[in-house]
């Protein structure tokens, strides 16, 4: 009882101000991820409303539930969304916002006003996107390849592109603000090699925001010129080479699935250490492996490009240098793994989510080595092996660690406990939702049927049951943490500081925290994963 | 808006904050390294900005030299080197109020930050009569009258048109932004917010300036003087 | 006002400007005159050659990285290092499309 009181006296960044102008004219960086929380939830309900509508079309061999001009626009209004609007700013905008200033000892980022602006930039993408796709929707799938997306779709390809060019900024200026953060905020102590592996994975994505979004952007510019000017720079029949868009495109889209994936394993980390009691095996390996990714990720993009038209030897070159992506990937597999080992494990709903993303993102990881080599991707290409391949490491990756994330943070953000039994039962729904929705896709693709098609023949119709039949598992799976998170909100357990006796500075000040993140500015004179020093607060079941 | 600092005592460190030094800061050595680190970092992000572009340019001048030679050579060449000379000034004048900014002379850093917006605006003036010109020659290529003469490759000719007339245009839209920024800085100068301990966003304002002036220190050789040997 | 005394204000003297100003201004006047004279493949060569060199003066004295950290120049020095690969890899695709005929082209 005294603890309740306690903490309904105690000021939060929740209870500092009250009213929609506090939250939307905010500088707090803990406020700013509450808000990227919505606006991220909303849009993965319209990019998952597009999906099931695809997954009922297939359900049938026949193009009977849409026109073919539909589908078109809802596999590429679903991908926009997905990538551009969720994937993109899902983890580092929300978590990474909220918690990388706290794991280094910080009361805000370096730059609070550009973090805001980061957050409305987003929203001003957004409604560029949405305002396509009520007006009329957008069919060049989420690649605008030219030449059409320049010469000859008749859709919104404008608007769009003016979304992601503008949602573009948001993530550039998020990046900036985590690199400059990293370098000039840390608490007095907090060392390079002190720091949580969470940190150094958002520093690795950072430099990706920072270093490839600039060419997503100048490309949309052109393709917006020449949609509005007809001047020819992507188009064959002036001269101009329809390849070099792919060029610039993948430039920043190869690297963009980092972005994705490793704030992704910035969270795998944190749970696996959390849960095992254990420090991360071989933590300077992990720390320089988010740094290897973040580098050879550019030096691949061409594997986009086997089947284009591009030169065979730049197929054989980026092919090659395709391959050494998979070491440090196998390397933090492999360190998690190593991790676990004598370790007092815990099988609480995050660690759960962790062993998803361990399984998951390595079949995902092993099935990319499948499309990197120039002669297996010659066959599977544009299949929905292909598909598969990247809804694993995305959704069974990247999804995954976000939701794994939230469970592991959602005490410390609202002071709450979520129902245990509730999770641990849509975690394993979402588990076998996602393998049944996207396993068959696998055996699809490698018995030849193609992707964007929304009549198929016969023979695949089984597999496209399942998948569809997996599809709506997955939606109940996703369905239920909204509701639960929602209900723990009031009725949930008072979580104390440290309910999972976790190590990480953000454990070691109240929950939800107060404005300034620390009572007192840290000074760090222990390791990161050092259990040495951690209480662990005790659940209070009184939480009304 | 914000109730933050008032609200919440956050140890030794805040003693330290004056009008000039933001809350999430312990120091103003700390604030300043990190405006400029967030400063270079954006320019690397225009690098690559602009790098887009430049790829775009150097595929196509390596497929169609030819036809690059003759655009190049229909450009005016004095109005180039003209603009590239008053840029480089205004670079000059910029450093000259960073300069004055660190001896914390006020009214020296409001006269060099006037001289370099009249420089800056000269530049663009002198680019709108360009851009004119380029009208009247029928060289616009988003026009149904485009025709470069001498040539029968009119396609790869709106190829190099497109490319000047992106980049020219993306370069003269930083060049806006600048002067904006300049203004900013004047009216916060006036206001006395300046002086040798803090000067930083003059500081930072500089280092953009002068990166638009190095784009443009490369757009100048590599639109205006390709083949120019060659008899026309 | 801190404790070092200073260490990152370094005030240039005016006539530092003022040679920088004239280097850049007669490298620009030299780049437009090589032009015109007919150096085969060096035209380019020159002509990005002293660019550089106008890059490296606004860069080192009016962008003062002359009294910079490492970690700006690291900055610095990475970003043209993306620059490069995007360039260089890209041609690795445009620079060998004729090696090898393509069936029915
Ligand atoms: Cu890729």
């Amino acid at each position: 009882m005294a603890t309740a009181a306690i903490t309904a006296e105690r000021e939060t960044y929740l209870n500092s101000a009250y009213g929609l102008k506090s939250w939307l004219l905010t500088k707090d960086h803990k406020r700013i991820a509450v808000l990227y929380f919505i606006t991220i939830s909303i849009f993965f309900a319209i990019g998952g409303t597009f999906a099931g509508l695809i997954r009922l079309e297939l359900l049938t061999p026949e193009g009977d539930l849409v026109s073919s001009e539909t589908y078109n626009k809802l596999f590429t209004m679903h991908g926009v969304i997905m990538v551009f609007f969720f994937l993109i700013p899902s983890i580092p905008a929300t978590l990474g916002n909220f918690f990388l200033p706290m794991m280094i000892g910080a009361r805000d980022l370096a730059f609070p006003r550009i973090n805001l602006l980061s957050w409305y930039l987003l929203i001003a993408g957004g409604a560029f996107a949405i305002f396509a796709m009520v007006a009329g929707g957008v069919d060049t799938g989420w690649t605008f390849y030219t030449p059409y997306s320049t010469s000859y779709s008749t859709t919104y390809v404008i608007a769009t592109a003016l979304g992601i060019f503008i949602a573009g900024f948001s993530s550039i200026l998020t990046g900036l603000n985590f690199v400059v953060t990293v370098h000039r905020m840390r608490a007095p102590g907090m060392t390079w090699f002190r720091l949580p592996l969470f940190v150094w994975s958002h520093y690795a994505t950072s430099l990706i925001q920072v270093l490839g979004t600039p060419v997503i952007a100048v490309t949309l510019f052109l393709v917006l010129c020449e949609r509005l000017f007809h001047l020819g720079i992507f188009d064959p029949a002036l001269g101009g080479d329809p390849v070099l868009f792919q060029h610039l495109f993948w430039f920043y889209s190869h690297p963009a699935v980092y972005i994705m994936v490793l704030p992704g394993m910035a969270v795998i980390s944190e749970i696996v250490s959390t849960f095992s009691r254990k420090p991360v095996y071989g933590y300077a390996f992990v720390a320089f492996s988010s740094m290897a990714i973040a580098v050879i990720g550019f030096l691949v993009w061409g594997h986009h490009l086997f089947v284009s038209g591009q030169s065979l030897y730049a197929g054989l070159v980026f092919s090659f240098l395709s391959y050494f992506v998979a070491i440090p990937s196998a390397v933090k597999v492999f360190n998690w793994t190593a991790t676990l080992y004598r370790g007092s494990i815990s099988y609480d709903t995050p660690m759960l989510y962790a062993f998803g993303f361990i399984g998951l993102f390595t079949i995902g990881g092993l099935t990319g080595l499948f499309v990197a080599s120039l002669g297996m991707d010659v066959h599977v290409t544009d299949t929905y092996f292909v598909i598969a391949h990247f809804h694993y490491v995305m959704v069974g990756g990247t999804i995954m660690a976000y939701l794994g994330g939230v469970h592991y943070w959602w005490p410390k953000m609202t002071g709450r406990m979520y129902p245990e039994g509730f999770a641990k039962l849509s975690a394993l729904v979402i588990f076998i939702g996602f393998n049944l929705t996207f396993f068959p896709q696998f055996i699809l693709g490698y018995l030849g049927m193609p992707r964007r098609y929304h009549e198929y023949s016969q023979e695949f119709q089984l597999l496209h049951v399942l998948s569809s039949a997996g599809a709506s598992v997955l939606a109940v799976g996703y369905i239920m943490p909204a509701i639960y998170f929602l209900w723990s909100l009031r009725y949930g357990p008072v979580a104390g500081a440290n309910p999972w006796g976790a190590s990480g500075l953000e454990w070691r000040t109240p929950s939800p925290p107060p404005t300034h993140n620390f009572d007192r500015i840290p000074v760090v004179t222990f390791d990161a994963y050092d259990y040495s020093t951690v209480i662990p607060t005790e659940v209070n079941d009184v939480g009304h | 808006m914000d109730t933050s600092s008032t609200h919440l005592e956050t140890g030794a460190a805040h003693e330290a904050e004056t009008l000039a030094l933001r809350e999430q800061f312990d120091t103003e050595e700390q604030q300043r390294d990190a405006a400029t680190l967030g400063m270079w970092v954006f320019l690397i992000t225009e690098i690559l900005f602009f790098g887009g572009a430049f790829l775009a340019y150097t595929i196509y001048r390596s497929s169609y030299p030819a036809v690059f030679g003759l655009a190049s050579s229909s450009l005016n060449l004095p109005i180039g080197a003209t603009n590239t000379c008053v840029l480089l000034l205004s670079s000059f004048t910029m450093v000259m109020a960073v300069r004055a900014g660190q001896l914390g002379q006020r009214k020296a850093i409001i006269i060099f930050l006037i001289i370099t917006m009249f420089f800056g605006l000269a530049f663009l003036g002198i680019k709108a009569y360009e851009w004119t010109e380029k009208f009247e020659e029928h060289h616009v290529p988003a026009l149904s009258n485009f025709f470069l003469e001498g040539t029968s490759l009119q396609g790869q000719a709106k190829i190099f048109f497109s490319l000047y007339f992106a980049m020219t245009g993306l370069h003269a839209l930083h060049m806006v932004v600048g002067v904006g920024i300049l203004l900013f800085i004047i009216w916060k100068t006036s206001q006395g917010t300046y002086s040798p301990e803090y000067y930083t966003p003059i500081d930072i304002a500089g280092l953009y300036w002068h990166f638009v002036d190095l784009v443009w220190i490369f757009l100048f050789p590599l639109f205006y003087l390709i083949d120019r040997h060659l008899p026309r | 006002m801190n404790q070092h005394g200073e260490p990152s204000h370094h005030v240039d003297s005016v006539r530092t400007y003022v040679g920088v100003l004239i280097a850049l201004l007669i490298a620009t006047i030299v780049t437009a005159l090589v032009a015109t004279l007919d150096l085969g493949p060096f035209n380019i060569i020159v002509a990005l050659g002293i660019a550089c060199v106008k890059m490296m003066l606004v860069v080192l004295f009016f962008m003062h990285v002359r009294y910079s950290t490492l970690l700006t120049r690291l900055v610095m020095i990475g970003g043209l290092m993306w620059l490069a690969i995007l360039l260089l890899l890209s041609f690795v695709d445009f620079g060998t499309r004729g090696w090898i005929g393509v069936p029915g082209k």
